[in-house]
């Protein structure tokens, strides 16, 4: 197995001078960093001003084009459903359905350069015109590839078919002549338009013998001279045999039928028939194969790619698959004629004739500046288990080789890497480690998209990825001192001493809750003793709204993961139904009725003598003043309580020693509904 | 590769070296003006220095960012023999409104007697550390026990080195399998030529770093030195800056019940060695993914070396200057965009060979 490798690519940085200075540079995860500098530091360096510049190096330049955006997305889907073909599929299905892939492919590209098309001829300045048609032309060139790797490698067709497949596949690329076929038949006299004999000829060469009889019938109706001539010829191309689809004969019955008719237009040219009008002889010696007459056609063929399928269909109609190479070889070589030498594009196609795809892919792979064609036809190749036998780097394949290339390049991107997922998902190898390694690079820039991030991750059970993300958010949260978003996020990271440091830092900032509970809570929050502020209740003192109610939401008994935020469960041993155990069993999320709520945590009082607080529309905060006489003892072992008589209720017979915020959230009408527990969490000092 | 995006960078001297943080989001710059600067990338991907401060008194030479999980934090090292911790303070409202953000100096590493050359934090799994190394030939490994509280490092450990030190690595490897492992790297240019790279270990049991192994092959003057991310493998991939670009593969030799508690012994090979740096190699870093080795010579160019599958190491980019002068001193920001400017040659050539056929 040959390299994968070409001359590597130079980019020129302005203004830098590799003569006299170096570059330092980094690596980000999408894009590398470089600017001049000098190492040597023993050496004085110059005191020449140097480059005043850093410059930002991207590697995919595609990535960035809006329109090729649409490429990478529609072929993501075709992508993700090639890989769920069941394997079970056999014989004919199995390979209508990845000709079917194929098509499809080809139909995102051929969408794709019919919209750059538009593009280049809307530009508004012509450098960026320029841009679109090169882009254009290597779409096409894209295009064309795919088309005949799909027709050898794909539908694999066979003597006879194939070359039926070759003359779409000419006929699909080499589409000039629709236009001029439409401008000719337009004008007032066809015959006389003076692109008519060349549009006769394009004809012919592509093997559009029909529409070629139809334009001599307009020759003979207004030249009588050499009405019988094109008879004659008209003739001769109705009755050239072919192989159409339905058919049943064998190819021995075509081949002796194609011979005879063969003779025939030998015949006549022999005898002079076309002798009188250089254009239909001409016609006719293209029809005998004459390898002469199609070289004098080469501005009309084009390229030899278009030569060797004439060629093939006057000379060769039922060429088999394994001789395709020699003639692709000799047309070449005749069509160039050792004027110019092969571009890369000849020999990507001449690789795919010799039917060596390995060649295809490492041409491909060379000459055009994304992954995305390579990785995708190889995907499609490996599917049509071609490449099985290679075994390469470190176990991956080849198709993994560059599926891995392809992704990492969606993942400079800062929306596509969404895509790329799922590239990395079907690369059995090294596609997890390099999901691993990219993941947790993508900025969290947003809430939402931190929580996007998340989900991939924790569908995919890469947990330290997980706690890395939450422990990245958490420490953001804290920067901006927004604490009980980091405490839920340090939870979802089960970071427990980080937990604890961040609810120490609520011990340390007193909570401005006086508007809020009233000078009771206040007061007590200047103990040690009670709660710890968070944010969403510091917001919506200070601003009057309520910021975070995801976290909130999202909060829910994973409280219990630090020691110094226990559930009053715990403290209230003695009630059958504590409040952990109902935490525990709901999941945070169960539907309890208030009262209900309130009676668990406090057997004794009586619902109304909670705290309950608006905090917004459906949010409740709920202040519960807790009997806590029972526990007394233990309490007072461990934490040191002082019995503080409650200003609120100056005649309760309790003493208190917890505080519990729960927020509440009121779900249906205000009439009729249930409260759901969102965040049971208790500050238990 | 393409230029997408210059922007001024206003040093009032050379630039030493440039860091991305771990997002790319920010980046930041140190020069021998001795100051550094903060860089962040606005939503629509604009560049903006948000911070600008003297951090040293004398040249320094490198700057990096540490792991998000710690905040954002920055270290330096410089030539007055110091290196330093930074901390970014979210900043009061005016300061926001100017676009400007505030780094205040947590601590400073005084314990070198000469420059310090590197500084490097160590992998996030091993916690808040990082490592030093000085012309005096001592790596220094501090702590910062209390990630809320970075005005406390404790110098944990001192390797010494025996030889003027230029730069160090660690091996990124989480995997319970690996100790934590440290490889040093030598510019030291004194005639009686030794080893310049040296793997040291840390050892459970001593609760120390232990010398692994020395490259023994490398013995020209080592300017920089990189460990590849891991991607799982049980062995370890080391790039080396010295007169020519090397890789080098470290397996671990298994260990023998006799020897368990002794440092890990490698098989070292050598899987690439590349001149065409022609004269010294100054830099050498993977990318995320290990896949791509970048290095830069006194050729003034930044190679780019790339495996295939078939583990053939090959230059596949190089970036070039291309000498003239930018006359541009005014520029502000990221003016100068030249997005699209420099689509391969190859595709031009296929482009052409296409287009020139008109079948489009």
């Amino acid at each position: 197995m040959e390299e994968l490798d070409g001359e590597p690519t130079v980019t020129l940085i302005p203004g830098v001078n590799s003569k006299k200075k170096q570059m330092c540079f980094d690596w980000g995860p999408g894009e590398m960093l470089v600017c001049e500098t000098t190492f040597n530091k023993k050496e004085n360096s110059e005191t020449v001003p140097g480059c005043p510049f850093i410059y930002i190096i991207r590697k995919d330049i595609d990535v960035y084009s809006q329109i090729l955006r649409k490429l990478f997305n529609e072929s993501h889907g075709i992508f993700v459903g090639l890989q769920r073909i069941e394997e079970e599929l056999t014989g004919k299905s199995r390979k209508a359905q990845l000709v079917r892939v194929s098509k499809n492919y080809r139909s995102v590209i051929r969408a794709c350069m019919e919209e750059m098309h538009q593009a280049a001829v809307a530009a508004k300045d012509p450098a960026s015109g320029r841009q679109f048609s090169s882009q254009v032309s290597i779409l096409s060139a894209m295009e064309l590839i795919w088309n005949l790797c799909e027709i050898l490698f794909i539908e694999v067709a066979p003597a006879g078919p194939l070359l039926l497949h070759l003359l779409d596949w000419v006929r699909l690329h080499v589409c000039e002549v629709d236009s001029l076929l439409a401008d000719v038949l337009g004008s007032e006299n066809p015959s006389k338009h003076e692109s008519f004999w060349n549009l006769v000829t394009i004809l012919v060469l592509q093997g559009r013998l029909d529409e070629a009889r139809q334009m001599l019938s307009k020759e003979a109706d207004v030249s009588p001279s050499s009405a019988g001539m094109c008879r004659v010829l008209g003739d001769l191309m109705r009755t050239m045999p072919v192989l159409s689809p339905g058919n049943t004969q064998t190819l021995t019955e075509l081949e002796l039928k194609w011979q005879h008719w063969h003779e025939e237009c030998e015949r006549h040219l022999q005898d002079g028939t076309f002798a009188s009008s250089p254009h239909l002889e001409c016609l006719c010696k293209i029809m005998l194969g004459d390898e002469a007459a199609l070289l004098e056609q080469k501005e009309l063929l084009n390229n030899w790619y278009h030569f060797l399928v004439t060629r093939l269909l006057y000379s060769h109609p039922t060429v088999k698959p394994i001789d395709l190479h020699f003639y692709a070889q000799s047309s070449l070589d005749l069509f160039l004629g050792g004027e110019s030498s092969p571009e890369p594009l000849d020999n990507i196609l001449m690789a795919a004739f010799e039917f060596d795809i390995h060649q295809v892919i490492k041409e491909c792979s060379i000459a055009l500046s994304n992954w995305w064609f390579v990785a995708h036809l190889t995907d499609l190749l490996d599917h049509c288990k071609l490449l099985q036998s290679h075994n390469l780097y470190f176990g991956s394949n080849m198709r993994e080789f560059l599926l891995l290339e392809y992704a990492s390049g969606l993942f400079a991107h800062h929306s596509l890497w969404q895509l790329g997922v799922d590239y990395f998902d079907y690369c059995p190898e090294l596609g997890r480690v390099s999901l691993e390694l990219h993941i947790e690079r993508i900025p969290l820039s947003t809430e939402q998209k931190a929580l996007k991030v998340l989900r991939i991750c924790e569908q995919r059970q890469m947990t330290e990825q997980v706690r890395s993300i939450c422990k990245i958010l958490a420490m953001k949260a804290v920067r901006n001192n927004r604490l009980g978003s980091a405490l839920s996020w340090s939870i979802r990271a089960k970071d427990a001493a980080f937990a604890t440091l961040v609810s120490d830092r609520w011990n340390q900032s007193l909570l401005a809750l006086g508007g809020l509970l009233g000078s009771w809570e206040a007061q007590d929050c200047r103990s040690d003793l009670w709660a710890r502020p968070c944010r969403f209740l510091r917001d919506y003192c200070e601003r009057g709204c309520f910021s975070d109610l995801d976290l909130i939401d999202n909060l829910g008994p994973a409280m219990m993961l630090s020691d110094r935020l226990t559930f009053l469960g715990e403290s209230l041993g003695s009630v059958p139904w504590t409040f952990g155990t109902v935490v525990g069993c709901g999941g945070g999320r169960c539907c309890l009725d208030f009262s209900r709520v309130f009676f668990l945590l406090s057997p004794n009082s009586k619902p109304h003598r909670a705290l309950c607080a608006r905090l917004c529309k459906a949010y409740f905060l709920v202040t519960f003043p807790i009997n806590f006489k029972s526990k007394e003892k233990r309490c007072k072992s461990r934490l040191r309580i002082k019995k503080l008589p409650c200003p609120l209720y100056p005649d309760s017979p309790f003493t208190y020693c917890l505080i519990c915020f729960i927020i509440l959230r009121f779900l249906g009408n205000s009439l009729k509904g249930s409260w759901r527990l969102c965040s049971p969490f208790l500050i238990n000092t | 590769m393409f230029v997408a995006r210059s922007i001024a960078a206003d040093h009032k001297d050379l630039i030493h070296d440039v860091s991305f943080d771990f997002h790319g989001r920010r980046m930041a710059t140190c020069s021998s003006d001795q100051s550094v600067k903060v860089w962040d990338k606005s939503e629509n991907g604009d560049w903006h220095c948000t911070a600008s401060w003297k951090t040293h008194s004398g040249s320094v030479w490198r700057v990096t960012w540490a792991h998000p999980e710690f905040g954002q934090v920055l270290a330096s090292c410089s030539f007055d023999r110091t290196a330093a911790v930074w901390e970014e303070i979210v900043g009061e409202s005016n300061d926001k409104l100017r676009g400007q953000s505030h780094w205040v100096k947590r601590t400073t590493l005084v314990d070198s007697r000469t420059s310090v050359t590197d500084v490097k934090f160590a992998p996030k799994h091993m916690g808040l550390m990082l490592a030093t190394c000085s012309a005096d030939g001592i790596v220094r490994i501090y702590e910062a026990p209390d990630v809320m509280n970075l005005s406390q490092w404790s110098l944990q450990h001192e390797i010494s080195c025996k030889l003027s030190c230029s730069c160090i690595s660690w091996n990124p490897s989480s995997s319970r399998a690996h100790s934590p492992m440290i490889a040093v790297g030598s510019d030291d240019s004194s005639p009686n030529a030794m080893a310049k790279v040296q793997i040291f270990e840390y050892n459970e049991n001593t609760r120390k770093y232990a010398k692994a192994e020395t490259l023994m092959t490398v013995t020209d003057p080592v300017h920089d030195i990189a460990f590849a991310p891991n991607l799982g493998r049980s062995f370890h991939i080391l790039a080396i800056a010295t007169k020519d670009v090397r890789i080098f593969t470290l397996k671990p030799v298994r260990k023998e019940l006799t020897s368990s508690g002794g440092p890990t012994k490698f098989e070292i090979h050598i899987v690439a060695q590349f001149d065409n740096h022609n004269s010294q190699v100054w830099r050498v870093s993977w990318n995320i993914t290990g896949t791509v080795l970048a290095s830069s010579g006194d050729d003034g160019c930044v190679r780019l070396w790339k495996a295939n599958y078939m583990d053939n190491w090959k230059c596949t980019g190089i970036l070039k200057g291309n000498g003239s002068p930018v006359n541009g001193n005014s520029q502000q920001g990221n003016s100068n965009p030249s997005l699209g400017s420099n689509i391969p040659n190859l595709q031009n050539s296929l482009n052409g060979s296409s287009s020139g056929r008109k079948h489009s």
